[in-house]
């Protein structure tokens, strides 16, 4: 859907005659850049309003990041091997319903855990068999599996809710290990550490890279390319179940309309992080800068009282903007 | 042997299997003047879902058009409390949804973003824009004028004239497909972006008014849907976008692009609307439609693919693979 081309000549990455140095490589990263607008950003905030560098209220702040950015990090390494997951905010809804309805038959919270893990996995899987195993385009497939998903918990609940959600559970979206460090906060920065060294240190990563670049070769240098994608459908799916959990723990209740439009900022936070959209590159750690300027523009804009629609207008455009003002800048160089 | 192996004929025939399952419970929903209201009801879907067709038969996708489509009928409404004549608004809105539909061409043509992002993107824009535009508020049917809201009813032959309009766009697309050069040229430029390029297409010129004919129709269907339901508000068609992609992809249109006829689309969209229209009439909760539109998608997308995996011949394996 996105190879169409202007003109028929191949345009590979050029290959340069020396190394540059390493200081100036990281220095013109993508990652670089991103840091720097995330420090003005929080610069930014704490002159605008006194508010801004409370601990508490800087903690508060990051569940506008924790729950999407976990799933970014497993959508990060889907799209880098060239396939997407429109569904994410679907499975949320769909293990939030499945816990509510365990909690109903009288779950106790690692029952409730389970379920979540389980559904989301099972949600991941059969993600990953409509595209790995029959070879259907993802993009489609998850754009029916998200009405699907989603539709499964309409049917269950209607307009009604599930609430009363065992004290135990609440811990997982609302609880603290110390300080203002929450629950969530240390998921999130277990699951960066985790996807950061599966990507960067393992075969697994390298290949997920070589997919992404050329599937065909990479089938021909004897990678699985189809385990390879249904396991990152699963890891996606994974991650979805626990967010699902954090976000029904720290809601307390679940309405078929949960985590709707998930997606939408889930893949915003990937492209932000200087994934490519056309797959084969990106980084995690360009990820997690990417789910903090996020975090911080949101909570930022929240502090002035600038109401939530408008945060996503500047989503779109941010989203919009990372991607064209590269593209732009290299369209006036070549000038 | 081959009309009966073509999706077209598939799909009306499971068309007309389900109506045959509802007709068997409920007689009266096959009655002519229901039929007929079920077809003026599926037209917002019809015109959306020829716009997306063309998008898709260029390897795009626009998932911005019920954003675009909720914006032009706010602005339709606006313009009405404006004290704006009825023909002024319908043509504004058709330029302005073409308009925004340009602004998703134009950054897929001259910065080659993917479609996919683009319209994300723009989607979240276009409704922020509404609730810039309103502050949220409602427009509610006292509030707009009896001309504005009498047009898309308005009886000719039995028929609502927006029913009218789609049908005439129906034709029109199918003429612009079929006879015109920028009509092959969507095919081609989907087909094979390379081959399309030797034959002196331009790929991105192409894309941009596949997104300016999905944007006009948008802003069209913008003011047919407010005029129609008689409100505007932020979210009217939240979420229709994936009804609209649905429509195409049960109607057989390729996701890959270069594959699709104006008949399968239209009968992609009815069939959706007859689920839809016929859901309450059987009793069952209208809380199932998501799900089955859902499930639609999935068995069409996997049909789909099963035909088409009889490739055409390649003539050239070189050539083929150099590009």
């Amino acid at each position: 859907m996105s190879d169409a081309t202007e003109a028929p000549t191949h345009t590979g990455r050029q290959i340069p005659d020396r190394l540059q140095n390493p200081l100036t490589r990281a220095l013109q990263s993508w990652e670089a850049l991103l840091l720097v607008v995330a420090v003005a950003i929080f610069i930014a905030n704490s002159m605008a309003s006194p508010y801004f560098l409370d601990p508490w209220n800087l903690s508060d702040a990051t569940f506008n990041f924790t729950e999407k950015a976990m799933i970014a990090f497993a959508m990060a390494l889907l799209i880098i091997s060239g396939e997407i997951d429109l569904s994410v905010g679907a499975i949320i809804a769909l293990a939030s319903t499945a816990m509510g309805l365990a909690m109903q038959a009288g779950a106790g919270t690692p029952v409730l855990v389970l379920v979540g893990l389980a559904t989301g996995l099972l949600c991941g899987a059969f993600n990953g068999l409509l595209v790995a195993r029959f070879g259907l385009p993802s993009i489609v497939v998850t754009i029916g599996t998200m009405s699907l998903f989603r539709g499964i918990s309409y049917i269950v609940l209607g307009d009604s809710a599930f609430t009363g959600y065992p004290s135990g559970f609440a811990w997982f979206g609302q609880g603290y290990v110390f300080w203002v460090i929450t629950v969530e906060l240390v998921i999130f920065t277990i699951a960066a550490i985790i996807f950061g060294i599966l990507l960067h240190r393992t075969n697994f990563g390298r290949m997920v890279y070589a997919i992404g670049n050329n599937a065909t070769a990479a089938r021909f240098s004897g990678i699985r390319v189809e385990r390879i994608k249904f396991t990152l459908f699963l890891l996606t799916g994974l991650m979805s179940g626990i967010a699902a959990i954090c976000l029904t723990s720290r809601l307390g209740s679940t309405r078929p309309s949960i985590a709707a439009g998930f997606e939408l900022e889930v893949v915003t936070i990937v492209v932000l992080g200087g994934v490519s959209i056309l797959g084969g590159s990106g980084s995690i750690p360009g990820v997690v800068i990417a789910a903090l300027v996020m975090g911080l523009v949101t909570f930022g804009l929240g502090l002035l009282n600038v109401p939530g629609i408008v945060m996503s207008i500047i989503m779109g455009l941010l989203l919009i903007g990372v991607i064209a003002l590269p593209r732009l800048w290299s369209m006036a160089r070549r000038r | 042997m081959n009309i009966l192996k073509s999706r077209e004929t598939i799909l009306g025939i499971a068309i007309l299997v389900l109506l045959a399952i509802i007709a068997s419970r409920f007689p009266a929903f096959i009655r002519p003047q229901n039929l007929a209201n079920v077809f003026t009801d599926t037209s917002p879907l019809i015109l959306l879902a020829l716009g997306q067709m063309v998008v898709i038969l260029t390897k795009c996708i626009d998932l911005s058009v019920a954003a675009n489509l909720a914006l032009c009928g706010m602005i339709a409404a606006l313009m009405d409390g404006a004290g704006v004549p009825v023909p002024v608004i319908v043509l504004a809105v058709i330029a302005l949804g073409a308009a925004l539909g340009a602004v998703n061409g134009l950054l897929v043509w001259t910065l080659g973003i993917p479609s996919i992002v683009v319209t994300l993107g723009t989607m979240t824009i276009f409704r922020g824009t509404i609730f810039l535009l309103t502050d949220g508020a409602w427009i509610n049917a006292h509030q707009m004028s009896d001309a504005f809201k009498a047009l898309p009813r308005t009886l000719i032959l039995g028929l609502p004239i927006m029913a009218w309009i789609a049908i005439a766009v129906i034709i029109a697309f199918a003429f612009l497909l079929s006879r015109t050069a920028l009509g092959r040229a969507f095919y081609a430029v989907g087909g094979n972006p390379h081959a399309a390029v030797y034959t002196g297409i331009s790929v991105g010129r192409t894309q941009f008014w596949a997104f300016v004919f999905a944007g006009a129709l948008a802003g069209l269907t913008g003011y047919l849907w407010v005029a129609r339901y008689a409100v505007a508000y932020v979210d009217i068609a939240g979420g229709f976008e994936l009804d609209v992609v649905a429509a195409c992809v049960i109607g057989g249109i390729a996701i890959a692009g270069g594959a699709g006829t104006v008949a399968g689309c239209v009968m992609g969209a009815l069939f959706l609307g007859i689920i839809k229209n016929a859901l309450p009439v059987v009793g069952i909760s209208p809380f199932w439609q998501m799900a089955i539109s859902g499930s639609a998608i999935l068995i069409a997308i996997a049909f789909n693919a099963r035909s088409n995996r009889a490739p055409g011949r390649i003539i050239l394996k070189q050539a083929e693979h150099r590009s």
